[in-house]
């Protein structure tokens, strides 16, 4: 990340201003303790003794959105259920992401029908979507961390 | 108070009219929210409350925030492919769920299953019940504020987790249950797997029991709340071990055997006060009972098929397709055109971790189901929720919520 | 104990429309207006004592008249056998007595029948929609109310499809 130490030995390092914000913004992102169905029990198992999410710095599920920076969407999202999740998404403090976890979040999966939302982008933006029916908690933790990496790469004019 | 505000909040109180007490109506009472995004209820249950200070007056489940259509969805596809729908209800307990529903096109088609199928049946789901007992036991604890067993539980789970996927390739989801018998035969690494979770799991129920029975918090938070009496229990249909809290023997493994139960010995633990505390000594009590299922059941696993040879309803072996030709028409008709059951209704009932699962299944002779039901148990004992939270405090309403072991996908379907 | 059948014909005799057997499961069908009293009578008359409703179960028969079914899965916790009541109902205005006061179970079964068939159950005490959402149009479970099927994305027509799909904003 860049980080440099010119003064020799004052312990003082020098960092740009980007880096340090998105380290950060990486380094403690909490998510929203948001659970609809299937995957949230393995968004559960994600971050129980064995997978242990708070290696990433995500120990502390939120269930307040306004405390919270990523919204991990884990299930079938019903169309009785969209109204609310935008509601959560609003509560929400800039920044914000999303991570749609499951193919019933991202497309529907098998629920083709009358009573899912086809894709939870339809009513909230997605940055990273999570395959697999439910996705084992590899695959989560993959999706985080591609988000980090994509965190870490936002630039200071993109904030403003 | 302007003219406006009078007009809408009349509005609201008449939805509230029926529902919520007249002292409520008149602001004595406070009507609170709770859902559908709360840490406690379990995923998306929404409650309304009608509260007195701290007493719960009345209390409004609202379900339908995880209303998937599985049965309007299991209505447009054949009887095999539906299955995958079934797994996916209550999540928690996705072996039963096949179990039931393959149970009920046995049923109907009159189907034999191998008694190897029927073992590895009984052992599955009876591993599948100590999983979902794990996660109501590590969640109900962290509802009432007992962190740590919620680790431990979640370790122990990952175990059984192995095993479902060592057999179907699935973790979760497994859709292993065909019918006429599975997917496909065990791998030789199952058996090893189940003998080591026997010989491990015990000493863990301990150290559980060891973290919450005698623990005076745990006692204080579950003695005593949740009351509910036998009558009531039968009137409001509850089962499974919410209904033999209440000391009623009726377990559908012991009353109407299904899948060769009969063949295995296991105690039906009961509880004698109804409270949230016998639901839980009941529960882990289960989970000892289970193993012993578990072992009996690998102990005396049967040699022979793992699925039926009627091949009007069951696909051929791979290995068969090859050489016959009669062999390739019926895998050819079986997964174009599916199979057709005789014109007909039944209802199959199972014991789920939570209660009688039921599944009515009617055909009309196509190849795609007419109308299928799942009588859930978590739907008819979320409509007890009312009865049982009445008159105790709101604080009380998380393990309330917790001991009838919701879960959601089960109840709005 | 007494024979199910027998004895509803002989308390019913106007009640019962037809009786038969499948898989060793006994089904009644009942006419729609006796169907509180049929209940109470399994529920009380000793031999019968059908103690536990089960499940109540909506059925849409079209194109058929009656179109409409509702069965309730009775069971007896003192004889352990199970009977199934079954109610059939016409196109229009499917309505139905509740049996609400005999088994409090029904309860929500009814409401979801209400809300994803739009049968109505006279003297139910909250009859609401229980799984929709309360201004949806339609009961979804009805064969004539489509599955509302989405077209399935290839690789093939993805940019027409991704053309129509709404995408959210912040």
């Amino acid at each position: 990340m860049g980080v440099t130490s010119k003064l020799g030995d004052l312990g003082i390092v020098t960092v740009r201003l980007e880096d340090a914000v998105n380290w950060a913004r990486t380094r403690a992102m909490w998510p929203m303790l948001f659970g609809l169905a299937c995957c949230a029990i393995e968004m559960m198992s994600t971050q129980a003794s064995v997978y242990d999410l708070s290696r990433f710095g995500m120990e502390l599920m939120r269930p307040s959105p306004r405390q919270s920076d990523l919204m991990i969407v884990a299930g079938r999202v019903s169309r009785k259920m969209a109204p609310v999740l935008r509601q959560l998404y609003d509560q929400m403090p800039d920044p914000k992401w999303v991570l749609s976890m499951g193919d019933c979040a991202s497309c529907g999966g098998v629920y083709n029908n009358y009573a899912i939302v086809q894709g939870v982008d339809e009513i909230v933006p997605v940055d990273v979507y999570v395959a697999g029916c439910p996705p084992r908690p590899e695959q989560l933790i993959h999706g985080i961390i591609t988000l980090h990496e994509r965190v870490k790469q936002e630039r200071i004019t993109d904030w403003a | 108070m302007s003219g406006l505000q009078d007009s809408v909040w009349a509005g609201d109180i008449q939805q509230l009219k029926g529902l919520v007490s007249e002292r409520a109506l008149n602001g004595e009472t406070i009507v609170l929210n709770m859902g559908p995004q709360h840490p406690s209820t379990h995923g998306v249950l929404r409650l309304m409350l009608e509260l007195d200070g701290e007493t719960v007056v009345t209390c409004v489940p609202d379900i339908g925030y995880l209303h998937t259509g599985i049965e309007k969805n299991m209505e447009a596809k054949q009887y095999e492919k539906s299955i995958t729908m079934t797994d996916r209800m209550d999540y928690l307990n996705p072996m039963g769920n096949n179990l039931a529903y393959c149970l009920a096109i046995e049923k109907i088609i009159d189907l034999d299953v191998p008694l190897r199928a029927q073992y590895l049946r009984v052992l599955l789901t009876e591993l599948t019940r100590i999983n979902s007992h794990l996660v109501w036991l590590g969640t109900h604890a962290l509802d009432i504020g007992a962190m740590s067993v919620f680790l431990y539980c979640f370790r122990e789970r990952e175990k059984l987790q192995d095993i479902f996927e060592i057999v179907s390739g699935q973790r979760m989801m497994t859709t292993y249950f065909r019918p006429g018998g599975l997917w496909r035969d065990v791998p030789e690494e199952f058996e090893p797997a189940v003998r080591d979770f026997i010989s491990y799991f015990p000493a863990r129920i301990e150290d559980y029991e060891r973290l919450l029975t005698d623990n005076p918090l745990w006692l204080d938070r579950t003695q005593g709340i949740g009351f509910l009496s036998a009558q009531d229990a039968v009137a409001l249909g509850c089962t499974g071990p919410t209904l033999r809290g209440s000391g009623i023997n009726w377990d559908i493994r012991k009353a109407l055997p299904y899948s060769s139960y009969e063949h295995f010995e296991f105690d039906v633990p009961l509880g004698q006060h109804g409270d949230v505390y016998d639901r839980y000594l009941i529960r882990v009590e289960e989970m000892r009972q289970s193993l012993r299922i578990v072992q009996q059941a690998l102990d005396s696993l049967p040699d022979g098929p793992f699925r039926s040879n009627n091949r009007k309803y069951v696909p051929p072996p791979r290995s068969e397709l090859g050489t016959s030709m009669e062999a390739l028409i019926h895998h050819f008709k079986l997964w174009t055109e599916g199979f057709r059951p005789p014109e007909g209704e039944v209802y199959v009932r199972v014991e789920s971790p939570r209660g009688e699962l039921g599944c009515y299944l009617i055909s009309d002779g196509s190849p795609k189901p007419w109308r299928v039901h799942f009588r859930t148990p978590s739907f008819i004992h979320l409509s007890a929720l009312p009865h049982l939270a009445k008159g105790y405090l709101i604080a009380d309403l998380v393990g309330i919520i917790g001991t009838i072991d919701i879960v959601l996908g089960d109840a709005d379907r | 104990m007494l024979d199910p059948v027998e004895a509803l014909t002989s308390a019913f005799p106007q009640a019962m429309e037809d009786t038969y057997e499948f898989r060793g499961e006994i089904t009644v069908i009942v006419a729609a207006e006796n169907i509180v009293e049929v209940c109470r009578h399994c529920r009380d008359t000793k031999g019968l004592e059908y103690n536990f409703l089960s499940d109540v179960a909506g059925v849409d028969y079209y194109p058929q008249e009656p179109r409409f079914a509702v069965s309730y899965h009775l069971y007896s916790m003192v004889h352990n056998r199970s009977l199934r009541l079954k109610v059939f109902l016409p196109g229009d205005e499917p309505e139905l007595p509740s049996v609400t006061e005999v088994f409090p179970a029904a309860n929500w079964s009814e409401r979801e029948i209400y809300d994803l068939f739009g049968v109505v159950f006279t003297g139910h005490p909250d009859l609401r929609r229980i799984l929709m959402p309360d201004g949806w149009d339609g009961h979804p479970l009805r064969k004539d109310y489509p599955l509302g099927y989405e077209t399935v994305l290839f690789s093939f027509n993805f940019d027409e499809i991704d053309k129509h799909k709404p995408y959210a904003r912040e």
